[in-house]
Parts: C-alpha cells; sequence; structure tokens
C-alpha cells in the first residue's frame, strides 16, 4: 500500500472512532426518528375536546341564524350587547362578537373575551370563518359552500422545452432535498475539514509532526490526511442517506403527499457528490494550510473561521436563489470556489444549471483546489515544525516565493 | 561509501545564515557526534539531512544518493521533540509506523516484541501511549526509530529525559547498532556521552563547523603542556612549571613552553619524590567545547 494510503487510511480509522464522530453521525438519524415517532405519538396523546364549547354573537345585520354548529363549537345568538356580555362574565360562553350593521361593506366583527391572548385560536377563528361564511352563502349547495372554504389547490407541471413533462418538477417539496441535502453537505465539509484542522494542530503540538515527515513528503502527508478524512466525511454522508431513506419510508403514512413528490435524480446525486468530493477538498486543503501556520488549535479554529464563513453565504441569498435562480448574482455565486457547492445544491433543486456554468464551476474548483495545494504543501514545509508562533502576513508571502 | 556526504550545505532565514558552508561525511559503522552550542544549527542541519527543509544551497547524499521518499526508509530518525499518538497503543504505534516505512505487518509485530522484550517492556505492549511514562515513552520512541532495521541512525537529544538505567541501556542498544555496521549520528548537549560513545565529533557553531575530525586526533591538540602527577613528599618550586592545581588526589602541573613532560619527570626524580602516578594531561571534550564555543563567541 502506498504511504499516502496508508496515511489516509490511519487518519479514516482515527477519525471514525472519535467519540464526538460517532455522536454526531448517529445524533441526525436518531433525532430524526425520535421526531417522528412523537409526531406519530402526540396527536394518538391528544384527546380530543368532547365538550361543547359555546361562542355568543349579536346579529345586528339580520342574516346570520345558521350554521350555527361548527364542530365542537356551538354559536349562541344573543338580541343585545349587554345580554351577551352577561352571559360571558357569568361565564354561560367563553366570548361573543358583535356583526356590526355594516359587516357586508367593512367586513368588520368585534369580539370580546375575559383571555389576554395574541390573537384568537386557530379553532375559534375557523369556526367563526365557516359560520359567516356559511350564512352569506345561504341558499347555494353543500358542495359550493365547502368548495369556498378551500376555492383553490394548485398542481402545476413542468413542461421541458419540448413539451414532455420535465423530470426535475419544482414546487416546495422539490426544494426539500436539495436544500436539506445542501445543509447535510455544508455540515459534512465543515466537520470533515474541522477534523483535519484538529488533527493537524494536535499532531503539531503533540511533535508527532516531525516522525510523519521523517517517513513521508509533506504532498504525500497531505494527502494522505485530505483522503483519509474525506472518506470518512462521505462516510458520515451515507449514513445519513440511507437513514434518511429508511426514515422517509417510515414517514410517508404521516407525510406521504410531500414525500410523494421529493423526487431524487440521477443528475442531483452525481452531482451532489462531485461537489461533496471538490467542495470538501477546496475547503481541506485550506484548512490544512491554517493548521501548518496555527500555533495551537484555539488559534486555529479562530483562524479557520475566515474561510468556513463564506460557505455559508448562499444560505443567506437563500431567498433570491429561489426567487430568480438565473440572476447574475447567483450565477457568480455559482463560480466562487468556496460558494459553488451549496448554490449549486440549491440551484439544482429549483431549475436546470446550463452545463456550461457546471463545467466552467468544476473547472475553477479544480484549479484552485490545485494551486491551494501547492501553497499548502509549502506552508506544509515551512511552518509544520514551527512551534509556539504563528507567522506573518509577509512571513507567508515570503515562504511560498522562497520553498 | 560514505552513508552520509553533505557539501556546502547553507540555509538562510532572511539575512541570518543557520547553517554555514556545512561540509561532512559519516561512515558506515561509526558513531558520529554533532555538537554545538544551542542555536547553533544542529537540528536544521539534521532536517536538511532528512529533506524536512531543503537547503538553499549544497549538496546532501545518503547512501551515495540524493535522499528520496523511499530512500527515507533507510533511515531512522529520533527528532528532539517527541511524539506519538497518545491514544494508540505501544505494539500500535510501532506497527504504524514501521509501515510507513515500508515493513509489513507481520515483520514488524515480530520485531517490534523482540525489541520490546529487550528493552523490558514486553508487558506494557498493549497500553496506551499515554499511560506511560517519560522515560519509557523515550524507549517506545527509540523502537519506532530502529524498527525498519535503518542503515543510518539519526539520534537528536537521545538521552535527554532519561534516568541512569535508561541511559544505561539505549548506550548499549547504540552500540549494538554500531556494531552491526550501522552509521549513527547523535546530537546531544551531553559531551561526557559523545566522548564516551563517538568515534568522531563534528562542533558546529553559528551554523559554521569548528571542529571535525576523530577525538584522538583532536584532544591532543587542546593539550594545554600540563601535567597530573600523584606523589609523596614535598614538591617546593620546580623549573618549568608555572602553575600547580589540586584536584582531590593528584596535583595538574603547568609548564612552561620551554619544559617537556619528560624534563618534569627528570626534575621530580632528582628531587627524591616519589612519583605513583605521571599522566599527560588531556583536555575533556567538555573543555574543549567551552574553550572552542568561547572563543567563538568572544
Amino acid at each position: 500500500m502506498s504511504k499516502t494510503l496508508l496515511l489516509a487510511k490511519h487518519e479514516f480509522l482515527i477519525t471514525t472512532r472519535r467519540r464526538a464522530f460517532i455522536i454526531l453521525t448517529l445524533a441526525f438519524p436518531i433525532l430524526a426518528l425520535l421526531g417522528l415517532l412523537a409526531a406519530q405519538a402526540i396527536p394518538g396523546m391528544i384527546k380530543p375536546a368532547v365538550e361543547i364549547e359555546k361562542i355568543g354573537y349579536v346579529d345586528e345585520v339580520g342574516i346570520f341564524n345558521e350554521n350555527i354548529s361548527q364542530g365542537t363549537i356551538r354559536l349562541v345568538s344573543f338580541g343585545t350587547e349587554a345580554e351577551a356580555k352577561k352571559a360571558l362574565l357569568d361565564k354561560d360562553i367563553k366570548e361573543y362578537f358583535i356583526i356590526a350593521p355594516d359587516y357586508i361593506s367593512t367586513g368588520l366583527i368585534q369580539r370580546y373575551t375575559l383571555k389576554n391572548e395574541v390573537e384568537p385560536g386557530g379553532a375559534t377563528q375557523t369556526a367563526i370563518r365557516n359560520f359567516l361564511l356559511g350564512n352569506l352563502l345561504k341558499g347555494n349547495s353543500t358542495d359550493i359552500i365547502e368548495r369556498a372554504k378551500t376555492p383553490v389547490n394548485i398542481s402545476s407541471t413542468t413542461l421541458t422545452s419540448t413539451g414532455e413533462v420535465a423530470p426535475q418538477q419544482g414546487g416546495f417539496a422539490a426544494l426539500i432535498l436539495p436544500y436539506v441535502f445542501s445543509i447535510l453537505l455544508m455540515m459534512s465539509i465543515f466537520f470533515s475539514s474541522g477534523y483535519l484542522l484538529q488533527g493537524l494542530v494536535e499532531e503539531k503540538e503533540s511533535r508527532v509532526m516531525e516522525i510523519l515527515l521523517s517517513s513521508v513528503s509533506p504532498q504525500q502527508l497531505l494527502a494522505g490526511k485530505v483522503i483519509g478524512l474525506g472518506a470518512a466525511g462521505l462516510a458520515q454522508i451515507i449514513v445519513w442517506l440511507i437513514s434518511a431513506n429508511f426514515l422517509m419510508r417510515m414517514a410517508s403514512s404521516n407525510f406521504g403527499s410531500i414525500i410523494g413528490v421529493l423526487n431524487v435524480t440521477p443528475e442531483f446525486l452525481i452531482l451532489g457528490i462531485i461537489y461533496f468530493i471538490l467542495g470538501y477538498l477546496f475547503l481541506a486543503i485550506i484548512m490544512a494550510g491554517v493548521g501548518s501556520i496555527s500555533p495551537t488549535a484555539r488559534e486555529g479554529q479562530q483562524m479557520s473561521a475566515l474561510f468556513t464563513i463564506p460557505v455559508v453565504i448562499p444560505i443567506y441569498f437563500m431567498a433570491l436563489i429561489m426567487a430568480h435562480p438565473e440572476n447574475i448574482v447567483v450565477r457568480i455565486l455559482t463560480f466562487i470556489p468556496i460558494t459553488a457547492p451549496i448554490t449549486v445544491m440549491v440551484r439544482l433543486g429549483l431549475s436546470e444549471i446550463p452545463i456550461w456554468e457546471l463545467a466552467v464551476s468544476i473547472l475553477i474548483l479544480i484549479l484552485s483546489i490545485t494551486g491551494c495545494f501547492v501553497m499548502a504543501t509549502k506552508l506544509f514545509r515551512t511552518y509544520l515544525l514551527m512551534y509556539g508562533k504563528r507567522p506573518n502576513l509577509n512571513e507567508i508571502i515570503r515562504s511560498f516565493r522562497n520553498t | 561509501m560514505f552513508s552520509v556526504e553533505v557539501q556546502h550545505i547553507l540555509k538562510a532565514y532572511g539575512n541570518r545564515a543557520v547553517v554555514n558552508d556545512l561540509s561532512f561525511n559519516v561512515n558506515q559503522g561509526e558513531i558520529f557526534g554533532l555538537i554545538g552550542p544551542n542555536g547553533a544549527g544542529k537540528t536544521t542541519t539534521i532536517r536538511m539531512m532528512m529533506d524536512i527543509i531543503k537547503p538553499d544551497s549544497g549538496d546532501i547524499k545518503i547512501m551515495g544518493e540524493k535522499l528520496t521518499t523511499s530512500s527515507k526508509n533507510e533511515i531512522g530518525y529520533l527528532p528532539e521533540e517527541r511524539g506519538l499518538y497518545k491514544k494508540l497503543s505501544v505494539i500500535d504505534s510501532i506497527i504504524y509506523f514501521a509501515s510507513l516505512k515500508g515493513v509489513d505487518v507481520q515483520t514488524s509485530r515480530e520485531r517490534a516484541e523482540k525489541l520490546l522484550k529487550r528493552a523490558e517492556m514486553l508487558p506494557h505492549k498493549n497500553k496506551k501511549i499515554e499511560e506511560l511514562s517519560r522515560g519509557m515513552g523515550q524507549i517506545i520512541q527509540l523502537i519506532v526509530t530502529i524498527i525498519h532495521d535503518p542503515r543510518l541512525i539519526i539520534l537528536d537529544e537521545p538521552f535527554a529525559g532519561l534516568d541512569p538505567v535508561n541511559t544505561q541501556l539505549l548506550k548499549e542498544i547504540i552500540t549494538e547498532l554500531r556494531n552491526q555496521g550501522k552509521a549513527i549520528i547523535m546530537s546531544t548537549h551531553r559531551m561526557n556521552d559523545i566522548e564516551e560513545l563517538s568515534d568522531r565529533i563534528l562542533m558546529i557553531d553559528k551554523g559554521r563547523m569548528v571542529l571535525y575530525g576523530d577525538l584522538t586526533s583532536i584532544k591532543p591538540k587542546y593539550r594545554n603542556n600540563s601535567v597530573l602527577v600523584e606523589y609523596e613528599g614535598e614538591l617546593g618550586d620546580i623549573d618549568g612549571v608555572t602553575e600547580k592545581r589540586v584536584h582531590n588526589k593528584a596535583t595538574e602541573l603547568m609548564l612552561d613552553a620551554k619544559t617537556t613532560p619528560q624534563m618534569l619527570l627528570g626534575s621530580l626524580v632528582r628531587k627524591g619524590i616519589a612519583v605513583n602516578r605521571f599522566e599527560l594531561s588531556t583536555p575533556s571534550l567538555n573543555e574543549i567545547f567551552i574553550k572552542v564555543v568561547g572563543e567563538e563567541h568572544e
């Protein structure tokens, strides 16, 4: 086995045996499973209210006298506001409202309650709305009244330029997977590159580095670490994806309508893996450079924030990406190596990305990775064995020239 | 063929030359002492030999060839800054570092057990590194250094932090390795250890060579024309003796430039002094070190 692969195997085993890695890898499926079980159990635990609640009203228009039973809520008519108020104070009713004579033109009703609340409860609002609607549409069939309550359910179909039904359909459900996947991708990139930084600084602090460099070249050391930790990150994502698949099947009884339209295309999966690998390589190599110039783990983490924060920039542009996936700003984010992986993942869920854009984005990422690798190995050679002092920017630039 | 050939190497950081035009050779089957004061450039020289740092100019050959990643397998290196993976067991640590030197698991396990037994540490083979004492960790580090049976062994401050028992064990192992024909470069501040073990030395200061060669030829050059004498009777004034220094039982007699030890012995006999010991005083390496480095810094 080559020395690079030996280093990679060692890094993979060390990382996957870390307690933090195991907890994190298992935390997502376990928490999701618990959430799912809770979602199934809680409705069964909440007993529907069997007691009939009374809401009083004073009809000053004179047409609201039907549909007084709305589920567990019964609407009670009062002739005057004084009578309604007395009933409220006597706790015969829980609240009352007045339908003013100009209601037809204003839609305004005045509600009175003993509770101090932000807004009326959902059940109360629905009962009052349906009571008013039922009386306003008196004389129409029940079907029409029911349709008037929910007048529209839009179902969209995206067609291709040739008029075929597109394999990738839009909508909220279609956005879920890219969104969730981009979050997972981001987290896995962060954690894997974070382990690389942590491992490097630990090896620097524990002085193992010099022993390693007496056996391998800086390039082999860097490549071995990046491959080993990348494999650990990929393993983490695979565990999450497999458990997500399992959990989605379990959840289909609860959220079937949403999950039914989730569509994972092969293009999405292939591009997802490509961008995970490239995004991880780019950030991991930067982290290796940061690790080599950081005297302590704490300084390394502080410095690494300069590079991890830009990775999440596409999340701040989420609204723009969702509304205008082909906007120039979104395209620029697709080409910047540090923002490309997340931007592409989110865009993929919304629209097709032109092939030339993907090609340019991937090419820029590959070139950036190569350049960063050369610079990181120079930093490795110069600063990995320099303990206790962080070089300044001038010294770093000089080391690029001299090494 | 030399084990190590270093030709005119130079390494500078900014305007400061850390190693300046340094040349030396190391033979097979010898212990070569690399000495010098703190900051003299010893560790930088060693790191350049290991290709960890690149020299700005000059040439280094190991076993007659330029060092490559695969030829690093011929070298065992014990750095001054010790380090092992604290969470790994002793045996796993040794096997991992042996694998990086191209040794298969079975062979490295067998060799590790043999070496652990030699160091009386076999019962600790499954302990984590963090559970070992500092001295034990040092011994494991030495085993990691020689597990792949290298032809050249570089030891930077090998005795630092060791108790007398482990120091003796390490000396025995180093001597055994030399007797097996391996070239050993040893850098240390402990002059008596260098004097005891080394066949040849290189002393550097401020990155430059100040002494180079075998000790038997270096030492006479630093004699101060004095004689150690143990005697019975009264010395009194003796012609040619400029100063008397009393050391425990013996007295060191400093001679002027015209007086030879033979002339002094004649004078003592003529005065009827019973001489029990008469020895040409030879400076220790420590004294030579202080003298040479002191002169360099004046």
